[in-house]
């Protein structure tokens, strides 16, 4: 094994994960209420509601059943139990998930009724924790981990300090065989063109403007200003941004100066080619992006911050980091790393690289991030449109 | 002494004030981080963590540059040492 390595959990499907959840994941909002009765009976497990997953169509479904299966398949997931209105649907997002191997069942309410539903689930919940928690942490190599990143609430801090770190850990973690993901689609604007050229062939480049071109018409259709206090945000204003343009070679800094990525991915798709820097089109929204990076296989997330956004997922870590002192100082229960010394030249870029991929290290042997100790667990669907 | 600005690239025409203490008339001292250079600009205005400075005289107009890019449009003059904002730079997107 080489320099850098960690102790995860190893699943049935060979993929590595930091962390030993066990879900209970509805399959559409009507289902919320037994799901989180059900996690309310079996302590230590985790129920997942959100507002979507009925009446969708076409392109609109296949996300939600790739967002709901990846997130069952991570390998930060243990096991998986599945609540659902009816049966049909139910039943493909735990075929979906059954693919890795891991331990998932499903349970329709229609014709039991919550309370009944809520009894059976919970006795499979608790066989499911049981076995989860003999599971063991091994030594796993640095190759075998998936990273994504996507920054929020930033500031000219980012693109200075804490955006470049994620950038020089990704620059020297991708020749050691580490896959890696950003996204951020809208967010690239201005800088499209400078990230089409980090693209590893003409064919690749290409796919990426054709979907950063389809992103642009979806915000051409429907905005009613410049979207200024949108994109950039209010908070990002206020620290100090002023254009998209500016926001977006801030934002790029995250994909360091030398790695070139591999692939698009379909928002929530898995990487499919060799390990290396994947491009996913995302929304900019922080709980958007990172919800549909976890549901591709990623286990740790490196999230920079400039203003101090406090965003979590309940399933893939996220790591803080900032280079703007005042948000280090005022929010220091937010922040795992503080580069700002890198502002001060305290501190140089490779050595903020180093404590990145330090923390990043010890958060997947097990230590806690600020995000998971605070409880926040933002899982937020992304919806492509209106539902029929 | 403090470094009172960061300056990304040798081509930018602002500069990123990176401590809390920036106003009027306050001498500062800038760092270019692409050429590692050190640089002294006069402030004409409070300007406050993360926000931009004029590193010289800016027209209506001109493209402001940033990473060594355009970062968007003047819609007022600027002069050395002012503050960059919302209310003088506008993208040329959207």
């Amino acid at each position: 094994m080489g320099r850098y390595q960690f102790s995860g959990y190893r699943r049935e499907n060979g993929r590595v994960g930091i962390r030993n959840h066990v879900v209970i994941l509805p399959l559409d909002d009507l289902s919320n209420a037994a799901a989180e009765a059900v996690a309310n009976n079996i302590k230590g497990t985790l129920a997942l509601p959100h507002a979507y997953g009925r009446l969708q169509f076409g392109e609109d479904l296949e996300l939600l059943f790739r967002t709901l299966i990846g997130t069952g398949a991570n390998p930060n997931v243990a096991a998986c139990v599945v609540i659902g209105i009816e049966p049909g649907w139910t039943g493909r997002v735990v075929d979906g998930i059954a693919k890795t191997g891991k331990p998932v069942e499903g349970f329709a309410i229609e014709g039991h009724g919550d309370i009944s539903t809520i009894a059976a689930a919970s006795r499979k919940a608790q066989a499911f924790l049981q076995g989860a928690t003999e599971k063991q942490r091994e030594g796993c190599a640095i190759e075998e981990l998936f990273v994504s990143t996507k920054c929020g609430e930033s500031d000219t801090t980012s693109g200075l300090g804490s955006c470049p770190t994620v950038g020089n850990l990704i620059d020297k973690l991708d020749p050691l065989g580490v896959t890696t993901c950003f996204g951020e689609t809208s967010e690239l604007t201005g800088a499209e063109l400078v990230c089409a050229s980090r693209a590893a062939t003409k064919e690749v480049a290409e796919r990426f403007m054709q979907v950063f071109r389809a992103y642009q018409e979806v915000i051409d259709r429907h905005k009613t200003s410049d979207l200024s206090e949108s994109q950039p945000t209010k908070g990002n204003i206020a620290g100090g941004l002023t254009t998209i343009e500016e926001k977006a070679f801030g934002n790029l800094q995250k994909i360091g100066r030398t790695t070139k990525f591999i692939d698009v991915l379909k928002p929530a798709e898995a990487p499919g080619k060799r390990p290396g820097l994947y491009y996913m089109d995302t929304s900019s929204a922080a709980a958007e992006c990172v919800t549909l990076q976890a549901a591709a296989g990623f286990v740790v997330h490196l999230f920079p911050t400039g203003q101090g956004n406090v965003i979590g997922n309940p399933i893939e870590p996220v790591i803080k980091l900032t280079a703007n002192p005042k948000t280090a100082r005022t929010m220091s229960e937010h922040i795992d790393l503080d580069v700002s010394g890198l502002l001060r030249r305290e501190m140089t870029l490779d050595e903020a690289g180093e404590r990145l991929i330090d923390v990043m290290l010890r958060t997947c042997n097990g230590r806690l991030t600020c995000a998971e100790a605070l409880g926040h667990r933002e899982f937020v669907l992304t919806k492509l449109y209106q539902s029929a | 002494m403090p470094t009172h600005f960061i300056v990304h690239d040798k081509t930018d025409t602002v500069g990123v004030v990176v401590t809390e203490d920036v106003q009027p008339g306050k001498d500062l001292t800038g760092w270019i981080m692409e050429t590692d250079e050190t640089v002294a600009l006069k402030a004409l205005e409070a300007v406050p963590l993360g926000h931009k400075i004029a590193l010289g005289n800016i027209k209506t107009g001109d493209a402001v540059m940033k990473y060594g890019n355009d970062v968007g449009r003047a819609v007022a003059d600027i002069g050395e040492g002012r503050h960059v904002h919302v209310h003088n730079l506008k993208t040329k997107r959207w």
